[in-house]
């Protein structure tokens, strides 16, 4: 679908995929979709859940073979056998969840299968040294012969695209690198692809930040279910526009949740935290959440969201502090315990920990409550079927089978899946970390939909994202964190995002 | 093609083609003939000496499906072997039922108790499963020496040897034990949600404990399970030779047991498991134990056999040899076999692919 004042020459694409197909059984994942990039150019690539976006990368990459169509690399027609024969012909990718070995060096990760070789043997000497040099082409300061696992997830992911740019590489994957990332580091990564496409590199970046693939991105090809919508010039595509091509029906229908209007501290808290401490990121936290409440958690990278959502849960153990749960106090010394409580967690880390990749999407949604049964009382098999059809149905997960096994999905459908697995319990208090986070709009908007819907039948939230908006328009109050400590809890309709950036910021300000 | 992609096809094929191929070879080796009621031949032989290795591999698969190894079921089959004819030796009526269950029930209990720990190193210590179980590997076959005083303790008694070399209705009572107790395992394991569970601790630990699963628990039973199997193993093996000797009894069966499991389609990474597939495992190793035999194979030369054939099946039954098999015969471009090591979502489409290809 060309552009009419298109500044590019047809003959120069990099990447061209004409036709392109690929099916699993039944289900077509990509049909017959037209596809480009060009050098020297940022394209995003959008759409919704399940539109086929990893599908269309992975058929970049060589992770998957296409049933129909062609794939052509700067003019010659290719069929990648792996990803390692993508990277021959110069295409490197960056996977949305970062696939590093964390017991291994940060050289050996960024060389890892083409390790610099003396007399056969690796020569460790020169792979610390062009591993610095190429970290600090990115301008980081990475000690290269430190062990990746002691790195922050967002080191890790700029270690992964150190090790993607240190090949003589074309074309640059990057599915959603700024998921895991602060402003700083995404600023430093934007640095980076600005030179990469100074050096002629073609860019694909995916991201669900529209506010990122307005920044930097040159080009914009939407997906919707598989099928192409169009190829755009971003100078040329309204946002609103580009949301309802992804979405395919009327933006009217993501109105913002309506706040209750007094969210009022008067009412008994259903949980109630108090001086909650735990070494090194949690230094007396206090939080209450009454019934039907969304609270939202809003902090920076660092602030201690998460080690407070696993201390809510008990899936850390506090040092200090008590948990009251409808008044009476517990002690939250496993995920177990607060389950039985009502108390449940939602992990940020969908895939290492909240699903089991290998079970199907039913094992999956019911294996909560019959961890709670025990073991030796099964649900029956009709009672799990039906369980897992009328939450598929309720959650809108698709593929909408049972029996599909669950790590097939893409990742804002995993998350309906472990959302499934938590409401199955019937909970009081659901504790929600970045529940969003590297999932298409359509599904976040589901999600946020659902959260709403959730408090207006009694259930209380907590709600953690990294993104400002979405805590705003989601969270009844906001509490804000701040280096392991709940600085004040805001009414959620008492700030815009600038006021509530500037409370989250607040220490780095220099002091009045 | 739904057919070839049963987990189970490659592995009862591989079965097929030993049988078939010792079949060919001498139309003898699938004879059965019917002396006094019952019978016998080399097929019903299969039956009844698959039996201590069916019932050490049901509780490697266990442990296997947790992500865990036993290295110890050797060891544990001597111990309950050396308990059993040490009580039996010492008794004023070696003959006596009575005395027999005593025996059987105290080497069972011992078993179990050998098996618990294993269980607690792993489970609550959290050691690795491969140095936890070596502890007992090495330890328990001195522990059994200590039992029988450092001698081979032989006894004579008439139930004992019922155990192994008996006949019930027309087969070997052997073999209807590990038929009765694969039958409990697999309803233990698939009626109830215990199936499903270890598969979840074995694939994502982690992720179990955050939706609640008591993996300890989970954990702590499938290696007294395997323990408890071991030691029934034990009482078999021991009933064979009416002997307890310390050195031999169970001698490298946990690698034999290991490769049961693997032959029978469930992966050494944990996770999902089949009790089906384990089963025609050990009969797969059995049967090729027969057939060197059966082939006149000098004994100094039969594990060289062994390992060919073992790499043969192996072969047989990889998914990777598949597909070049596939794309020899095909000879069609454009569709590469994928990277099975690589991306998990990738290497499970393949399978399906080809399907839509074929």
């Amino acid at each position: 679908m060309p552009c009419q004042d298109d500044p590019v020459d047809e003959a120069q694409a990099l990447v061209q995929l004409d036709g392109a197909t690929v099916r699993f059984g039944a289900f077509t994942a990509l049909d017959a979709v037209d596809f480009r990039m060009f050098p020297g150019e940022v394209h995003s690539l959008m759409g919704e859940n399940g539109a086929g976006k990893s599908t269309l990368i992975k058929a970049i990459t060589g992770a998957l073979a296409l049933d129909a169509g062609v794939l052509r690399i700067g003019g010659v027609e290719r069929h990648f056998a792996g990803p390692r024969d993508a990277q021959d012909a110069g295409v490197s990718t960056v996977y949305q969840e970062v696939d590093l070995l964390e017991n291994l060096s940060v050289a050996e990760n960024v060389f890892l299968g083409r390790e610099p070789r003396r007399l056969g043997l690796i020569d460790h000497g020169a792979m610390r040294r062009d591993a610095a040099a190429v970290l600090e082409g990115l301008g980081l300061d990475i000690d290269p012969a430190s062990m990746l696992g002691r790195h922050s997830l967002a080191v890790q992911q700029l270690v992964a695209i150190a090790r993607a740019i240190s090949t003589d590489v074309r074309v640059l994957v990057l599915d959603e690198p700024t998921s895991s990332l602060d402003l700083d580091e995404v600023a430093e990564l934007f640095r980076v692809i600005r030179e990469l496409k100074e050096r002629g590199v073609a860019i694909l970046f995916v991201s669900h930040f529209l506010d990122q693939v307005y920044e930097m991105s040159d080009r914009i090809t939407v997906l919707r279910d598989g099928r192409l919508v169009g190829e755009y010039l971003t100078t040329e595509l309204l946002r609103i526009d580009l949301v309802k091509k992804m979405l395919g029906r009327d933006v009217a229908d993501i109105a913002p949740r309506e706040h209750l209007v007094e969210p009022e501290s008067a009412v008994e808290p259903v949980i109630s935290a108090r001086g909650l401490t735990r070494a090194p990121g949690i230094r007396g936290a206090d939080v209450d959440v009454a019934e039907g409440e969304v609270l939202g958690v809003a902090g920076l990278l660092g602030s201690g969201r998460t080690e407070l959502a696993r201390l809510l849960t008990g899936v850390d153990r506090a040092q200090a502090g008590i948990i009251r749960i409808e008044e009476r106090e517990h002690r939250l010394d496993s995920p177990r315990r607060a389950m039985q409580l009502g108390v449940v967690y939602s992990s940020e880390n969908r895939r290492t920990e909240g699903l089991i990749g290998d079970l199907s999407i039913e094992d999956n949604i019911v294996l909560a409550l019959q961890a709670q049964q025990g073991a030796l009382k099964p649900l029956s098999t009709a009672r799990r079927r039906e369980l897992a059809v009328s939450w598929i149905e309720a959650l809108n997960i698709k593929p909408a089978d049972p029996d599909r096994p669950v790590r097939t999905l893409s990742g804002g459908n995993q998350q309906k899946v472990l959302l499934a697995r938590l409401l199955a319990l019937s909970p009081r208090v659901i504790v929600l970390d970045e529940p969003t986070r590297g999932i298409d709009v359509g599904a976040k908007v589901e999600i946020q939909r659902l959260v709403g819907e959730l408090a207006d039948n009694g259930l209380s939230v907590v709600f953690i994202s990294a993104e400002l908006e979405e805590v705003l328009r989601v969270g009844d109050r906001v509490a804000i964190l701040r280096e392991g400590e709940v600085a004040e809890t805001v009414a959620a309709a008492s700030l815009n995002p600038d006021t509530l950036m500037a409370l989250v910021a607040q220490p780095d300000l220099p002091e009045a | 093609m739904t057919l070839l992609k049963h987990h189970l096809f490659w592995p009862s094929a591989a079965l097929a083609t030993l049988v078939v191929v010792n079949v060919i070879a001498n139309p003898n080796f699938a004879k059965i003939t019917m002396r006094d009621g019952d019978l016998y031949g080399n097929p019903v032989t299969i039956l009844r000496e698959s039996a201590p290795l069916m019932l050490v591999a049901l509780g490697m698969t266990l442990v296997i499906a947790t992500r865990g190894i036993d290295l110890s079921v050797g060891a544990v089959m001597a111990v309950s072997g050396a308990v059993s004819l040490t009580i039996i030796a010492d008794a004023p009526d070696p003959g006596s039922l009575g005395i027999v269950v005593t025996a059987i029930a105290t080497a069972v209990l011992v078993a179990l108790v050998l098996g618990a720990w294993n269980g607690f190193l792993v489970s609550v210590l959290g050691i690795q499963p491969i140095i936890a179980t070596l502890v007992l590997m090495l330890a328990g076959r001195g522990v059994a020496l200590l039992i029988t005083g450092g001698a081979i303790t032989t006894v004579t008694s008439a139930p004992y040897k019922f155990i192994s070399n008996g006949y019930l209705i027309l087969l070997p009572v052997a073999f209807f034990i590990w038929v009765a107790v694969v039958a409990v395992v697999a309803l233990i394991e698939r009626r109830t949600a215990l199936g499903m569970l270890t598969e979840a601790v074995g694939i994502n630990p982690e992720a179990s404990r955050l939706a609640g699963v008591r993996s300890r628990g989970i954990i702590w039973g499938a290696y007294i399970a395997s323990g408890v199997l071991a030691g029934v193993a034990g009482i078999i093996n021991a009933s064979n030779t009416m002997a307890a000797d310390s050195n031999n009894a169970g001698y490298l069966i946990e690698l034999y047991a290991i490769l049961a499991v693997v032959l029978g389609g469930t992966s050494l990474m944990g996770g999902k498991f089949s009790i089906a597939g384990t089963v025609i495992g050990v009969l797969t190793v059995t049967t090729l134990d027969k057939t060197i035999q059966f082939f006149g194979v000098p004994p100094a030369q039969s594990p060289v056999f062994f390992a060919v054939v073992v790499v043969i099946v192996v072969l047989v039954q990889s998914p990777r040899v598949h597909q070049w098999g596939r794309s020899l015969s095909r000879r069609r471009s454009g569709h590469g076999p994928g990277d099975a090591g690589g991306e998990p979502a990738a290497a499970s489409a393949t399978p399906t692919r080809q399907e839509v290809s074929a």
